[in-house]
């Protein structure tokens, strides 16, 4: 023992162990938000069962996609079901829990049953057989069994009656209870005779039946009737389940999934015969969706960009009339007439594109469909609210594949909709790439040039290791400090000021004075410079002495030495300073909420408009967007798959900035790679 | 290089009648002189006192090697000749190094210029991490030379002139840090001779190199010398009589005895020199 310690084998385990374990913790992380991720858009089948209410015993009929079950805690005979039966106008509610008794025995599934003892805790199991005095006087295959269970308990009840009656009234009259509210002395009289004999008979009556039920596979309990307050049948409360090919989904823009049946197309509210209304449906949803695209397109982007212009001619006429408050010097009146007459020509412009979007909406609000649902309403969906339609029982592999990854697709390029828990999620990895990209394009630079003075001009001494050790604390900072720090003072005190020196005829709603992707990108900046700092100092301490003197005794200067040697020669470094960064930074969620983050931003940060680039708007992102998704939503069961699945993009998206980064550096590196062995 | 196998007296294993190159009669009187060494002192940070007094006169077009055990201020001096010293923190230097007649340590010089026309050859081979071309390019580069034409012409005399254009010129563009040891220090020399200096500082060159290496780096010196002024530090006593024409023997920090190669290996007149010559001490 003491040999196998000393060769070391132990220690080799150890090490080996915690690889083992950090890897499978990592593997297992992925997977998880891999798999319930991914498996959100598999079209699920939807089924169509008679289901009676567990407290009510109606029954009904229940429409939707079973998205999750589970045993109810500490109750083996007991499942339940998540059922997404959408429907949201009609039952308030998207999803819905059923519960589902577990048939063990299918010929004697009504002895299944919840018995509530005096104890308060009620036992859930199979009555296999009741006793009498020790005799068995009914087993689980008696038909009747149900019956004589009743009647047990009934009788038990009553005699338990009797007994706390007695107590009662012994209690009444030796004092230690003054009132009781149903008790009478009359009542009482019979009892004061011969009160311990009653007592003793009674009680003898209750304990002779037992009951025994299986409270799990092959484990029975023996509960004595004189605990039994109350028993009650569990019934199979989801039985005859189909999947029926007709039934359809209906996505819906608004108010999200519709289950039924179709009934007929209506054109302008008349009723329009079809052959196949499926097909019909079809050919119709395709022109709406193209309709659609066009209005989109006119309201978003033309109306969008007239908008635009009318604010920045709105914005040139204020800042005419400032100049006039400031110096008193009278408004130029051309000037105003240029903004007048631009403003007529939107005005005109605007005018023609609302004649189109008025025919338009006529055309796309001409046609729609009646759908029954499950409880035999009727319901009439206008087509230009439906997103698509489809009959997921009746698909192919092939199809289901196709829907798969066309679901895909939506969730990474759409826009959200329905409160962030339908549609996808584009705008927020837009914004988190394009925070990224411009937190780099600040950090970098930042970075290399600090790191460039404390390495290569200042005086090594005891105030460059202050300096030093005081960037290394500031990596430790907690990023919510950056924050706060970004909020007040990028947002609140430069911004503040940029609105009042730049935009002053925009106040008081600010320009830059309100949380924007500049500002998060510089809070993420100051967050991160540590990082690309001490990594660049790393690199530029690793290139050999040699190397600079060789290009100084050729004539360089120490720029110049710097800049054609040195640098190149510190890239790699660089790069990983960078990488080190945006793997923080893509991560970061806590400062972002204070400097710029919303739950759906209006627009993108880049588009069409003039300029382009829009520094100053919010945006959305990904770690953000997880967060409130997630806990934030009022629609949790369906917000919970796309926790996942946005988690999974959120560390894809991170997966592939550090890869490309990681291979510009290899790159890099391969080619000052004699370095490393010089 | 002709050895001459007659009657040769072997010093500590030299070869005398190869001394000085076959021109025994060599005198610095004679000679141009291009740098002189006037009370040259040098102090480190710490106050020690690296070089005592320094007096001296280079030849013109020459090769003066500089001897002495470790850490007898050899190294040191030969970086005094191109403000190598000034990078280290804390140095003081006193004294005057007149190159031109100009002294190079007045707080008018250049330090570039002044290392533009003192080129320096280090002990182990350093060349940048890029092509053979703009490794020797580097120094043109620096002055702003980027004419295609001049370049190439200028890589192509260099490379010729370091003895490395037939080994290379067909893989110009490969980066220099796939050459072997010997052919990287003769990059480093084709790149300190590209910008035509004309003074030549070889700190150790061969030290780092394997035998068949160091004969060429040798060999290369000794074609180098009808151009250039060439100082060369050496630990190796054989490598100094083989290719200097006058011979420094330095001792903790004190010229001791400086003379045409032949006389200091022959006939020294220090007992020191002496000493140290036939393996006593170093």
């Amino acid at each position: 023992m003491k040999k196998w310690w000393k060769s070391g084998d132990p220690w080799i385990w150890l090490t080996a162990t915690s690889v083992a374990i950090s890897i499978i913790i990592v593997a297992g992380l992925l997977v998880l938000i891999a798999v319930r991720g991914l498996s959100h858009f598999w079209p699920s089948p939807v089924l169509e069962a008679d289901y009676v209410d567990y407290s009510t015993h109606k029954q009904e009929t229940l429409v939707g996609e079973m998205t999750e079950k589970e045993l109810i805690p500490g109750n083996p005979w007991l499942m339940r079901y998540l059922i997404k039966t959408g429907n949201r106008e009609l039952f308030g509610l998207d999803f819905r829990w059923v519960l589902q008794s577990l048939v063990k025995n299918p010929v004697y599934p009504e002895n299944l049953l919840a018995i509530g003892r005096n104890n308060g805790i009620d036992i859930y199991g199979y009555l296999t057989e009741i006793k009498a005095q020790n005799q068995v006087i009914a087993d689980g295959k008696n038909a009747e069994i149900w019956q004589i269970l009743n009647q047990r308990v009934e009788r038990a009840i009553t005699l338990n009656q009797q007994i706390k009656t007695i107590t009662t009234c012994v209690q009444l009259r030796d004092g230690t209870l003054t009132t009781a509210t149903n008790l009478t002395t009359e009542q009482c009289a019979p009892y004061y005779k011969d009160t311990q004999t009653q007592l003793t008979q009674l009680q003898q009556e209750i304990a002779r039946d037992t009951l025994t039920i299986e409270i799990a596979a092959g484990e029975t309990l023996d509960v004595a009737f004189a605990n039994i307050v109350r028993v009650k049948r569990l019934p199979k409360s989801i039985h005859h389940v189909d999947y029926p090919e007709e039934i359809v989904v209906v996505e819906r823009r608004e108010w999200g999934n519709f289950y039924g049946y179709l009934q007929e197309i209506k054109e302008n509210g008349n009723p329009v015969s079809t052959q196949n209304i499926t097909t019909a449906l079809e050919e119709r949803l395709q022109h709406t969706s193209t309709l659609y695209q066009k209005i989109h397109t006119i309201e978003k982007q033309d109306i969008g960009a007239i908008n635009h212009q009318l604010e920045r001619l709105r914005l040139k006429e204020r800042a005419l009339e400032l100049a006039h408050n400031k110096t008193g010097e009278p408004i130029d009146p051309n000037a105003l007439a240029a903004i007048e007459a631009d403003r007529v020509v939107l005005k005109a412009d605007y005018d023609v594109l609302n004649q189109q979007l008025k025919q338009l909406y006529q055309e796309i609000n001409r046609d729609s469909v009646t759908i029954k649902s499950m409880d035999g309403q009727v319901v009439d969906v206008t087509l230009a609210k439906i997103v698509k339609v489809y009959q997921p029982n009746s698909f192919t592999l092939s199809q289901k594949i196709g829907f798969y990854f066309a679901k895909m697709w939506e969730f990474v390029a759409d826009e959200p909709r329905e409160a962030n828990t339908e549609g996808g999620i584009f705008p927020a990895i837009f914004g988190t790439v394009i925070m990224v990209f411009i937190m780099s394009f600040i950090v970098t630079p930042f970075g290399v040039i600090a790191a460039v003075y404390l390495r290569e001009y200042a005086k090594q001494g005891v105030l460059t290791r202050i300096i030093r050790i005081a960037v290394n604390n500031l990596a430790g900072v907690p990023a919510i400090v950056y924050g706060v720090f970004g909020l007040g003072f990028f947002v609140y005190f430069v911004g503040g000021n940029i609105d009042q020196w730049f935009f002053p005829e925009a106040l008081p709603a600010p320009t830059f004075g309100t949380g924007g992707i500049l500002w998060a990108s510089l809070t993420l900046a100051i967050l991160t410079v540590p990082v690309v700092i001490v990594s660049t100092e790393e690199g530029l301490s690793r290139i050999p002495s040699s190397i600079r003197e060789g290009s100084l005794a050729l004539g360089a200067t120490k720029a110049e030495t710097l800049w054609r040697t040195v640098l190149p020669m510190a890239s790699p470094a660089m790069m990983t300073g960078l990488i080190l960064a945006i793997a923080r930074a893509a991560g970061e969620v806590a400062p972002l909420m204070l400097v710029g983050v919303v739950k759906l931003a209006p627009s993108l940060v880049v588009d069409l408009n003039t300029p382009f680039i829009h520094l100053d708007r919010k945006f959305m992102h990904l770690g953000f967007h997880i967060y409130d998704v997630g806990f934030q939503s009022p629609n949790v069961e369906a917000a919970r798959p796309l926790v996942f699945a946005t988690s999974f993009l959120l560390v894809a998206v991170i997966v592939i900035l550090n890869l490309t980064a990681i291979w510009i550096r290899n790159h890099l590196r391969e080619k000052y790679k004699a370095l490393e062995t010089a | 290089m002709v050895r001459m196998e007659t009657n040769t007296t072997l010093t500590h294993g030299i070869d005398i009648a190869s001394l000085g190159r076959g021109e025994p009669t060599m005198s610095l009187d004679t000679e141009t002189i291009a740098l002189e060494v006037k009370g040259i002192n040098l102090y480190y940070g710490t106050g020690k006192q690296a070089l005592q007094d320094i007096n001296m006169r280079i030849p013109s077009k020459r090769v003066t090697a500089y001897i002495g055990p470790s850490g007898c201020g050899k190294s040191t001096l030969l970086r005094c000749f191109n403000r190598m010293n000034d990078l280290v923190d804390g140095v003081r230097i006193d004294g005057k190094i007149l190159l031109d007649e100009d002294d190079i340590y007045h707080p008018k010089v250049n330090v570039s210029d002044l290392r533009r026309r003192v080129g320096m050859v280090f002990q182990k081979p350093n060349p940048f991490p890029k092509s053979i071309y703009e490794n020797v390019a580097y120094g043109l580069r620096l002055q702003g030379i980027n004419n295609r034409r001049v370049l190439d012409e200028v890589v192509e005399k260099s490379l010729k002139g370091a003895a490395l254009w037939d080994e290379v010129k067909d893989r110009l563009h490969e980066n220099a840090l796939g050459m072997s040891g010997g052919q990287q220090q003769r990059l480093v020399i084709a790149r300190a001779i590209a910008i035509e200096p004309e003074v030549l500082l070889l700190d150790e060159p061969a030290s780092a190199l394997d035998p068949i290496s160091t004969l060429k780096i040798e060999e290369l010196i000794n074609e180098l010398k009808t151009n250039y002024t060439i100082i060369i530090v050496t630990h190796n006593m054989q490598q100094a009589a083989r290719v200097s024409d006058y011979t420094a023997f330095m001792y903790l920090g004190e010229l001791i005895e400086f003379n045409d190669t032949a006389t200091l290996f022959t006939n020294p007149i220090k007992k020191q020199t002496e000493d140290y010559i036939t393996g006593r001490y170093g």
